[in-house]
């Protein structure tokens, strides 16, 4: 079966199994290993990627679901060597320890912000349900994305 | 895990839906979010050998104010019941439990179709729709019915739906500023209700629950001393009457007796604030 989707901005084209995860395909047919696979019970959100700007978790969604979609994984987050507002609060805040949750957390917060620009902590602890990270309390998480989401809106374009 | 091998079609329409149903039988099943069946899919849980793919008909994903009642399209996303104006004004119930399910990535994929087909007793939307009296229009080759929400559950993920039914609309009575409650126990972030309940006072009660027995349910001894005139702790007293609920790893059925007690007053004495 055909998909044709954008990841990060760029069309991809190819034939994939009917049961291929999206997530396998971003990983192991487009090349793109940012996205990592915590589970297999749709619980950890390790895999979190935006379809259309929302967040999803890619093992949960087939390859050909997302036919014609546009993705963003978190290669596609950075402009060159300018990180994007959140990946540089994660580095700011010490939000990370293994990394492992790291690349889910982070687009879960881009689409919890683009959601919500200027949450509460607690609507961003609610807002991360969907991620499970085994070190670091969630605390600088938190505190990162809550960072981001002061960062004023030029600086945060492009 | 990678689910076992399958065949996919996708459908653009209801009418394409409904004839490639009728067409493969008991083998095919639809796929509307994937958010119950796909988790099913990875473990073998289900071996479907065709999925028909409804996630694209854009004529089932809507709410619309239709006078007295809310119409809702099988294939809204509970992020768009969440954030729906219509049904925030006329029906605060559904946008807030439909804010309760899951994550918001579960959210912006599940629709409120594919969670009343499921039929999964421990699921939100289906006992909001019990407490509410909705009612549900289902489309296959003979044409068109109404269930109502009492009469859709049957058993352990079994619904009213023949195999090749397809399930296009949600309606729910408009509340006129009824009470209501959404109660859900659970222990940790992201899960499923342990016990949950759904309560509506006013013109048209109704009080559901979660996750006691082998289908959504409501609470009918509850609902008949509400009706005889008993107070809300007196009513409450009786959520788990007849009830048989499931032990698991998360509860005892004696527990899951409690909790619902505990529940019901609670959700009553909120509806009633
Ligand atoms: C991590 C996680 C946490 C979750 N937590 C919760 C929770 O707390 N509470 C809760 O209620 N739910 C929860 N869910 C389930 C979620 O709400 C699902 O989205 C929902 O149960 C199913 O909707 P779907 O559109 O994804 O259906 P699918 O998975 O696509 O379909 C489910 C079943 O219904 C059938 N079906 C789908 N649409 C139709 C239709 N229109 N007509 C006839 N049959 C149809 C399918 O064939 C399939 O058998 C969770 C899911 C996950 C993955
Ligand atoms: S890998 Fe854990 S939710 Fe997708
Ligand atoms: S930093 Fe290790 S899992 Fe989150």
């Amino acid at each position: 079966m055909k998909v044709s989707v954008r990841v990060n901005g760029v069309g991809h084209e190819h034939e994939v199994e009917p049961r291929t995860l999206l997530v396998h395909y971003l990983r192991d047919v487009v090349g793109l290993t940012g996205t990592n696979i915590g589970c297999d019970t749709s619980s950890c959100g390790a895999c979190t990627v935006l379809i259309g700007g929302e967040s999803v978790k890619s093992c949960t969604v087939l390859a050909v679901q997302a036919d014609g979609a546009d993705i963003t994984t978190i290669e596609g987050l950075a402009d060159g060597d300018r990180l994007h507002p959140v990946q540089e609060a994660f580095r700011e805040h010490h939000a990370l320890q293994c990394g492992y949750c790291t690349p889910g957390m982070v687009m879960a917060a881009v689409s919890l912000l683009a959601e919500n620009p200027d949450p509460t902590e607690a609507e961003v602890r609610e807002g991360l349900e969907g991620n499970l990270c085994r070190c670091t309390g969630y605390h600088n998480i938190v505190k990162a994305i809550l960072a981001a989401a002061r960062v004023p809106a030029e600086s945060a374009a492009s | 895990m990678i689910p076992a091998a399958f065949d996919y079609q996708r459908a653009s329409t209801l009418d394409e839906a409904v004839g490639l149903l009728s067409a493969n039988g008991e083998d095919a099943k639809l796929l509307a979010g994937g958010h119950s069946l796909l988790p099913l899919m990875r473990l073998r849980l289900a071996t479907p050998a065709l999925l028909i793919d409804i996630g694209r008909i854009r004529e089932l994903s809507y709410v619309r104010d239709e006078g007295d009642r809310v119409a809702i399209g099988a294939l809204t996303r509970h992020r768009d019941l969440e954030i729906s104006e219509a049904l925030r004004a006329h029906v605060p119930i559904l946008a807030h439990v439909a804010a309760q399910v899951g994550d918001p990535q579960v959210r912006h994929r599940g629709t409120i179709g594919g969670s009343i087909s499921h039929g999964d007793p421990a699921s939100d939307l289906p006992a909001a729709c019990l407490a509410l009296g909705a009612t549900f229009r289902a489309v296959g080759p003979k044409g068109e019915r109404t269930i109502a929400a009492g009469d859709f559950f049957r058993g352990f993920l079994e619904t009213a739906l023949a195999a090749d039914e397809v399930l296009t609309e949600i309606s729910v009575p408009k509340m006129d500023g009824a009470g209501w409650s959404f109660q859900k126990f659970n222990r940790r972030a992201q899960d499923w209700a342990i016990v949950g309940v759904a309560a509506v006072t006013g013109a048209n009660p109704g009080v559901a629950l979660v996750n006691m027995g082998m289908t959504p349910l409501r609470a009918t001894a509850v609902e008949e001393a509400l009706a005889s005139g008993a107070s809300g702790a007196e009513a409450a007293s009786h959520a788990a009457d007849g009830l048989d609920p499931p032990s698991d790893l998360n509860a005892s059925a004696d527990y899951r007796r409690h909790l619902a007690r505990v529940l019901v007053r609670r959700a009553l004495e909120e509806a009633a604030a």
